[in-house]
């Protein structure tokens, strides 16, 4: 049997439902959550890439890339707001960050 | 069953076991080393597809920078483990409903689309365009979407800067030099010329003894 454009979009739904499931079960810890949201991206490319490979398609690869560009951009940031955050308040409890009463 | 389709189950499994344990780990540490091997087999899975430019790039970027800095901000971090799990057994079923629910049915719109694009294409594209797969990439890339790869860059500028000043921590008390104004000084915030008489006062008594 050879392996088709369905066993990697299986595989990316599975990863992405796992992404959104840490996003439930870890949702005082925020570094978990980063974590998940990275998981989250990675589904969405595995796709991309099986796309891409199985229609012949460059776009596909080339938005892998821009994702990676802005996921890297994003982890950096959110890990500077993380670290701000955790010296202000010696503290990472989601739950407890409400200072903007949203 | 042929040799890829064994690599192809053993990746996808090992992926999906380090993912789930990036959610469910206690120490922070492992989950991040578990992502780590999660980036890693996905890597070896866009290899599979022979998207090789891309599977070096997953490992180059994401083991080699962003989960480096990841595990330094894990460890950096003096985190109290045990507080942030609180409540954790009582969002698992929640969680677990949650993902079943979503993955059955994004595996339902898999199995409801038709089936002309599923194996479309056997062939390596690149391949079949007679050229590597980075070159298959660098051609799009730099014809059609070289904007879209100027704004990318200009977002990684951003991202750097904005992240520096984030993290950045004036603490009092410490000497440090203000290139800033060192340059806008002048002359005058110097030397304060004091105007003076340059003679002699004439009204000076001759003294005694002198020379």
């Amino acid at each position: 049997m050879t392996i088709t454009l369905d066993h990697y979009l299986v595989l990316g739904a599975i990863l992405f439902a796992i992404g959104v499931a840490g996003i439930v079960i870890n949702r005082k810890n925020l570094i978990i959550l980063l974590m998940s949201i990275e998981l989250m991206l990675l589904a969405v490319n595995v796709n991309f890439v099986a796309f891409s490979r199985f229609l012949g398609d460059p776009a596909g690869q080339v938005f892998v890339f821009f994702i990676l560009t802005v996921a890297a951009a994003e982890s950096a940031i959110g890990l500077a707001i993380l670290v701000t955050l955790f010296r202000n308040r010696r503290d990472i409890n989601v739950t407890e960050i409400d200072e903007l009463r949203g | 069953m042929d040799f890829p389709a064994i690599a192809f189950y053993v990746f996808a499994a090992v992926t999906t076991l380090s993912a789930l344990a990036v959610i469910s780990v206690k120490n922070a540490v492992h989950a991040a080393l578990s992502l780590v091997l999660s980036f890693f087999s996905t890597a070896c899975l866009w290899l599979l597809l022979q998207a090789e430019f891309l599977g070096l790039v997953l490992v180059l970027v994401y083991v080699g920078a962003v989960m480096v800095l990841f595990l330094f901000v894990v460890m950096m971090l003096d985190i109290n483990a045990e507080r942030l799990r609180e409540g954790f057994a009582r969002h698992v079923p929640v969680g677990i409903a949650v993902a079943m629910v979503m993955a059955a049915e994004m595996v339902l719109l898999i199995g409801a689309r038709p089936l002309e694009h599923a194996t479309a294409s056997a062939t390596d594209p690149a391949a079949a365009a007679n050229m590597s797969n980075t070159a298959w990439i660098s051609h799009a890339l730099f014809s059609q979407y070289t904007l879209p790869f100027e704004i990318a860059a200009l977002i990684l500028t951003v991202a750097v800067v904005a992240a520096i000043l984030l993290t950045l921590r004036r603490r009092e008390g410490v000497k440090s030099q203000k290139p800033g104004d060192q340059v806008r000084v002048r002359a005058s915030d110097r030397v304060r010329v004091v105007k003076m008489e340059s003679v002699r006062p004439a009204a000076e008594p001759p003294q005694e003894g002198a020379p």
